[in-house]
Formats: C-alpha cells, structure tokens, sequence
C-alpha cells in the first residue's frame, strides 16, 4: 500500500503550530438549526479530513466532491468511507463538497475536479477507504489516550468505540473533538474485504427522504434576497446573434425589471419566473443570422455519407484489410444512421449567480467544478479561488451539466456583468429553451464492412464513422484527441473485442458543421455499441451461426465479456422458444459491450405487432463492474440506463431544418413513460477486483438488443434509430 | 389579492389571475416540492391535488382554483395514504436524481386514494403523465403495488 496523504495535511500543520482549534470545525447548518430549536448548546463539526467531519452530535458527515445527478453518488461514496470507519449507517449524511481542486479533483482527471466518464467510485475507491480508515485511527487513537489503553485492544464497531479489558465506550460524538487533534497516520491498513459491512450489501440511499417529500434542494429552487430571475431569448440558429431588439413591450410586463443584452441573446429580469417569461414572450428582437449555421438534418446527412465514401483517418488497423476483403468469398454490409440526441433532464439548465465584493458565488447542478469555476472568475477578473461553488442536487444531466464551454452557467454569469452585479440573478431555461440549446449527442454516419473466407469464416471488419468531435475545443482535446481522431468518436469501435484477423476502424470528423455537441450519457457507445453489435448479427445470419455462439468463439481474448455473455444468455434461457399469440412475431436478441471498464450484456424479449410497432417485454441483464459497493444501486442504474436508451431506440431524435431545431417540449421529443418500460433484470457478476463505472455502462447494448430481437422476430435488422417501425409492417 | 387554500391553510398571494398555479407555490409561496419541467402539461413534475385529483399546476391558471382544496407534496404525509406511498418509496429506493419524485409520488397518491388493489394497467393508466428521465419505473411500479399491499 502506498502511504496515505490525507488532505487536511497542511492544515493539521498549521493547528500543530498554533495550539488554536478554531479551524478545525465549522457549524453545519442543520446542526445549527437543530440546536436553536432545542435552545441547546450548538452541535460542532471536527474535521477529520477533507472527506469527513465527525460532529459532537455523533453524526458523521462525509463530504462528496462528485455531483448527486441521480446516478447513486452521495451513497456510494459514504459507503466507501463509512465501511472503513465502521460507522453506523443511520449516523452517516453526506454534504456537496465546496470546488476545491486542491482538495477534491477527480485523481483520474489530473488536477482538476469534476463529475463524469462513470469515474466518480471508481477514482474515489482508494481515497474514500483511506479517508476513513484514517479517521477511524484517529477515533482509535484518542480513546486509547483518554481510557490509557493499548490502541490494539480497541474495538470500533457500529459507530461504537470500546474496549473490552476495561468495558469503556464512547461513541464517535463523545470521541469527535480529541479526535480531530490527534496526528493524522501516514499509513492506514485497509479491511480486508471479507470484513466489509456496507461495501456489497444493502445501504440504502442517503437521498430518499429529501426527494420524497420535496425538500431536496435543487438549483431551481434556490431563492436568495432581492434575486431576481431571468429567461433569456435565444436566438433561433446557432451562431445567429443580436441585430437589434425593442424591449419596450417586455418592460410594460408587471414584474419585469430589466431587460439587458448579453452575448448569448437578450435577457429578461423580473421579481419571478412567470413574469421573466412573459416579458420575454412580449420581447421583439432581429437577429443577425450572417454566421448562423442553415443546414438541415437531411443535408447534413447527405454530406456525410458522401464522405463515407472516401477512406478516413485510421483509428484502429489491424493485418490487411485490402487484400482480405479483395479475396473474399463473401462481403456483408450495412449502413447506420444516428440522429441528433438532447439529454434533456427533467430539470431544465438553469444557475444562480450573486456577484458581491470579494468575489461571486454560485449554485449549479455543479458537474465540472474546475472548468466553470475558471471561466466564471475569467469572466469577472477574479481569481478562481474567489469564485465559490456551491454543488447542489442537480435534477438529472446524463453529461449535459458537464459543458465543454460551460454554457448556461457562462450565461448567468454574463447576465449578472450586464446588470452589473446589482442583484444576484437566476437563469431559468425553459424547456425549449434547454431542447434547443444545443450540445447534443452528435449526428453519426457509420458504414461498416464483413468479409467471410472461402470456408466460411470472419476474416476482415471494416468500420467507417462520420461525426463531429466533441473533444476537440474543449479542456480534454490535449488528452484525448491523438493524430486527429478524437477517441470518443470510435470508441466502442476501435476496441472492438472480436477475434477478426483483419480489421480496419476510420474516421471523419466534420468540422463546419456549426451544432454544438456534447458527451450524452455513455458518449461513443451511444451509436458504437449499436453499429457494431447489429452488424455482428447480420454477419452471424450470413453465417448461419447463432449470435451467442458466434460471439463466444470470437471473443476468446476476452474472458469478460464472454462472461457477461454467458450470464444473460444462461438467466435468459437463450436458446428455448418464446411463446407468441396469434398475430404477433416475437424475438430475442442479445449485446455485449465494454464501456468505462464495465461490461454489460442483455437479452432482449421483443413482440413486434402487425402494424409494425413495438413492445419490449423484458431485458435480462448481467454486469460485470468489479466490486459491488451498492449492488442495489447497480441495479438501478442498469433499469434507469435501459429506459434511458430504450427512448433513444424508439423515439429520440432531434431535427434540424434551416438550422433551426424542429422540437421544443417533450411532444416532439418523447422519453419512454411507464407503459413502455419493460421487465428488467439485472445479474451482477461477483468480482473482487476494484470497482469500475455504473452510471453510463447499463445504456449501450439495450438498443442493439433489441434491434436484434426484432431482426429474430421479423428478419429486418434496423439501421437507424429510432427505429423506423414502418418497416415492420407485417 | 388572490386567496386560495393550501394544505388546509388560507393563502394571499398578489399575483395576476393567469399566473399558473406552479408559480404561485414557486415564486410566491417558495414551497418548492413542486416542480417545474415542462410548462404544458407533458411531464407531470408539477402535479398537485386540487380537490383531492391530480392536476398539472403549470398549465392550471391561479383563478381556476380559487375556493378549492390545494394540496402538495409538501403536506403528503399528512394523510395514511400519502405516508404509505412516502414510506414504499423509500423502502425500495426508488429515486435517482428525485426531481420528477415529487410529481410521481402525487400521481401515485391520487390513484391509490381511488383504487387500493390497483393492476399494472391501472398503474400504466394513472402514471403515463408522469415522465422520469431516470427512467425508475421500475421501481415506480413496485412501490405502488407494495403501498397498495400495505393498505389493504
């Protein structure tokens, strides 16, 4: 085990040399409250480290530095720590931790901190087990002084520290204030893992009771003093801008305030939302649509399947796929279409912005801390440290609140500058405002190539994608863009897992297409996973081979995979007929995919109507993402993911004509509702190895899955999405 | 002044009477359990109870419910159902990021005050108003039957 550094290292120093322990607590604001309802002395907050305080009140708060977006991380996270300090998980309640890259960058990210990639268990396993083994050590190490006793014969258990040879107790509370001053330990020892008590079990959200009885607090329900509210104009076009406007009208609207220009459009300043948008509504702008982007879905399109036709950059080549496909026997093909996707969260964007003397605070759904807080403080002339952050539960974002530019806090912040600091404004998006703002999943073209030998066999894969890059222009271009192929664009693609000879993955990547796009939960295996997965069950038909057995030969190198495969097929009985009424086709269908280090696969039950619609009865899942911290969380995510993928298969999808965005609301663009979601189980996999990413994995093989289940039901393989069920038709 | 009723508590608010009911609980009550999503009555985050029936409060105007009965996620548990409904969620952890929850659980609220032995059409029938992005329908599901159990 390498030594531990815990965070608080420069400030424990500093208490050592100051013989003051005024730094080393804060009062929590619920204890403070609490306290002044009961009239009784004020509970207070010791600071053990950066990522737990334990109060005089026996609570344990740990302080998560990644966002809560739905996703499970405020949980998952306390358990990491709460298992290593054996607390009792009733005591344990989790806080946003402030942006602080010092403190709390994502280890995976280098020095900056942030929310995403399915990295939030997986950078933290380390540093959240150290964070509270050091704080049980501590606990540890002030008891033994006060009882003078052998640490060694000191017990923590449940919260309840103790020893047995003189039948002292004391809980975390009574041990909190002596803890905090004893020496943070270099070394820890970490539980083995036969002994965890939380990791692998059951602990329950710590989020439930807050987002059932509506006191969780959200951006949007964020007011402070004199703020007032803003609703912007858009312009129609991305890259149109302000020619003129006359706010004379929205001005007579009771409760507007102000209306001022800001790069983005003109906003609307009122005392409340209603009036905000109704004065917008009364707003008469022109728009200067001279560098605007006009094209439409279809052109765009039309343009990048002529691009297919020439080779791209090479992302992946392996042996020769020229010479394999000149002497083939057999060449498969196909084409896939992907559209334009919004993440389109149940809560629209929106942030809150208060500028003030020494520096400006904010409230945000906060998923990218370091690059927000940076163009913010640009903004205003501010040093980033003057900027504070303040992570609230963001309502949904599946990555839209990690924005490459940060737009919409960008836009709060310009607002506040043009009115000059005089209130602190929130920005509210409303929902057309938020369905077309941009930074969408980008539109892809793929065509892709099969070569089958004399004998039958699968001897050559090629893959061509057409697409725009989200990665470049952004913080993370140096890292992942290589030799002009941004990896997030072929990933899926470019790591196919298959034992083919011969293979061949390109890449263009368009850049005067003037849509701004951004990573959608699952990025690159969003359309890689099902490019690839329905290509491999054409192949397999022309082969006359089963889909599971195909893969399982060709995935030798890659034990799991073939694992999780095996896993569904077996819990899906893969293989046996599934019952059909009269009338009705119904197939099953299987994916496999590796993303963010998980690997998922699922069997998909579809019965296909007449008509040609859809019903997706059932997904039978397995997951293999290392240790199971909250294996009921896994769950979720997974039956959230196929939900989440299934609106993209069936009805996602947003358009442009003339550069302008056809949907607004959730009429045109349509996430599932309850009728549609179908059964979902999910197996994970036992693993002791460390755990990998939850959030996004569960979402690339449900489309494919389903797609092939409708192909075993129906004989058509689907090479757009959504699905055009028109050709289902009976 | 406008007077309205809710949760059993008489109300002013100063507002124009086409002012949607969601921003009145909003902006001039700050009772913010209530949620807002859409603005026309597609998603359901902003379901409340106005006479004892779930109504989408961003496209129900503040003079539509002037001398009826308001109620809102923040009074729930002030009844046996609501508290079921609350207790089954919890119990199976059904929220992921919680910002439709407040909506979902209304409609759940309503359905189970009418029908206590609700079937799985009854649930696809009371609650297809209500999207969850998160898509916990899932467990949506399986909270209403278990709340349903509960009660009976």
């Amino acid at each position: 085990m390498s030594g531990i550094i815990i965070e608080n290292l420069s400030r424990r120093r500093f208490l050592q040399g100051s013989a003051g322990l005024t730094l080393g607590f804060c009062l929590p604001a619920v204890a403070t409250a609490a306290a002044g309802k009961l009239g009784a002395a004020a509970a207070v907050n010791a600071e053990i480290n950066a990522f737990l305080q334990i109060g005089t009140d026996n609570s344990v708060t740990v302080m998560s530095k990644h966002l809560e977006m739905g996703q499970g991380t405020y949980t998952g996270l306390a358990t990491i720590l709460a298992d290593e300090l054996d607390a009792d998980w009733a005591q344990v309640r989790v806080e946003g931790a402030a942006a602080d890259a010092k403190r709390y960058n994502n280890t995976f990210w280098g020095p900056a901190q942030g929310t995403g990639g399915s990295t939030a268990m997986a950078n933290s396993w380390e540093q959240m087990r150290k964070a509270g083994a050091s704080g049980r050590a501590m606990l540890v190490s002030a008891a033994a002084r006060r009882w003078q006793v052998g640490a060694t014969e000191i017990v923590v258990r449940d919260g309840i520290v103790s020893h047995a040879g003189s039948g002292r107790k004391a809980s975390f509370g009574e041990l909190a204030l002596d803890a905090a001053n004893e020496t943070v330990p270099t070394e820890v020892k970490l539980k083995d893992p036969k002994d965890f008590r939380l990791i692998g079990k059951q602990a329950k959200r710590k989020d439930s009771a807050a987002k059932t009885n509506g006191t969780a607090q959200f951006t949007q329900d964020v007011f402070l003093p004199g703020m007032l509210v803003a609703v912007v104009a858009h312009p129609p076009q991305f890259g149109a801008t302000v020619k003129s406007f006359d706010a004379s009208k929205a001005k007579a609207v009771k409760g507007v305030v102000d209306v001022v220009q800001i790069p983005q459009g003109v906003a609307v300043l009122a005392s409340d939302t209603w009036s905000a948008k109704k004065g917008r509504d009364a707003l008469s702008v022109t728009w200067d649509d001279s560098k605007a982007f006009k094209l439409g879905s279809d052109e765009i399109l039309a343009k990048y399947k002529e691009m297919a036709k020439k080779p791209g950059l090479v992302a992946k080549q392996t042996g020769d796929t020229a010479k394999t496909f000149a002497g083939a026997a057999k060449v498969v093909s196909a084409s896939f279409d992907f559209p334009y996707l919004a993440h389109a969260a149940m809560e629209p964007m929106n942030c809150v912005v208060h500028l003030k003397a020494d520096g400006c605070e904010v409230w945000n759904g906060e998923q990218f801390q370091t690059v927000d807080q940076g163009r913010v403080a640009a903004l205003f002339g501010l040093k980033p440290e003057q900027v504070k952050l303040n992570m609230l539960y963001a309502g949904g974002s599946f990555g839209r609140r990690a924005c490459t530019q940060s737009d919409y806090v960008l836009e709060a912040a310009h607002i506040v500058k043009a009115i000059n600091g005089k209130a602190p404004v929130k920005l509210v998006w409303l929902r057309e405002d938020d369905m077309r703002g941009g930074y969408y999943r980008p539109m892809f073209h793929h065509a892709l190539e099969a070569a089958l030998d004399g004998s039958g066999q699968l001897v050559g894969w090629r893959h061509r994608l057409v697409g725009q890059s989200i990665i470049t222009g952004s913080p993370f271009e140096a890292m992942l863009v290589k030799d002009g192929i941004d990896h997030v664009s072929v990933e899926g693609a470019s790591n196919l897992p298959y034992a083919i000879p011969n293979l061949l993955v390109d890449l263009h990547t368009p850049t005067d297409i003037g849509v701004p796009v951004l990573w959608w939960r699952s990025v690159g295996s969003s359309h890689t996973a099902y490019s690839t997965e329905v290509f491999l069950d054409e192949v397999a038909a022309a082969m006359g081979k089963d889909p599971v057995a195909l893969r399982l030969e060709l995935l030798t190198g890659h034990p799991k995979h073939a694992g999780v495969l095996k896993l569904a097929a077996d819990k899906a009985n893969w293989g046996t007929p599934l019952k059909a009424t009269a009338g009705e086709r119904r197939g099953r269908g299987v994916a496999v995919h590796e993303s963010f280090s998980s690997f998922v696969a699922q069997v998909a039950e579809v019965t296909v109507k007449k008509d040609g619609s859809i019903k997706v009865d059932r997904i039978i899942c397995a997951v293999d993402c290392g240790t199971a911290i909250n294996p009921d969380n896994i769950r979720s995510q997974v039956e959230g993911g196929v939900g989440f993928a299934l609106s993209a298969a069936l009805h996602g999808e947003i358009t442009l004509k003339a550069g302008q965005v056809e949907q607004g609301n959730f009429d045109g663009y349509a996430p599932i509702r309850i009728n549609e979601m179908p059964v979902v189980e999910v197996h994970i996999v036992p693993s002791g190895a460390a755990p990998t990413g939850i959030g996004e994995p569960g979402v690339p093989p449900l489309a494919p899955a389903v797609a092939n289940a409708i192909a075993a039901a129906t004989g058509k393989f689907l090479h757009r999405m959504p699905f055009n069920t028109a050709e289902l038709v009976a | 002044m406008i007077q309205l009723t809710i949760n059993g508590k008489a109300q002013q608010v100063d507002v124009a009477p086409d002012t949607p009911l969601l921003w009145v609980l909003r902006d001039s009550l700050q009772m913010t359990g209530t949620k807002y999503g859409c603005g026309q009555g597609l998603c359901g985050a902003c379901t409340v109870h106005v006479d004892g029936e779930p109504v989408r409060a961003c496209s129900t105007p503040v003079s539509d419910v002037v001398g009826r009965r308001i109620a809102t996620i923040e009074a729930v548990d002030g009844e046996r159902v609501g508290q079921v409904v609350q207790e089954a969620w919890r119990k199976l952890d059904v929220v992921q990021c919680g910002y439709c929850q407040s909506g979902q659980i209304m409609s759940a609220v309503a359905l189970l005050s009418q029908n206590r032995q609700p079937t799985d059409a009854d649930i696809d029938n009371a609650m297809s108003g209500n999207l969850c992005r998160c898509a916990t329908y899932v467990r949506i599901r399986a909270a209403i039957h278990e709340a349903a159990e509960a009660l009976a």
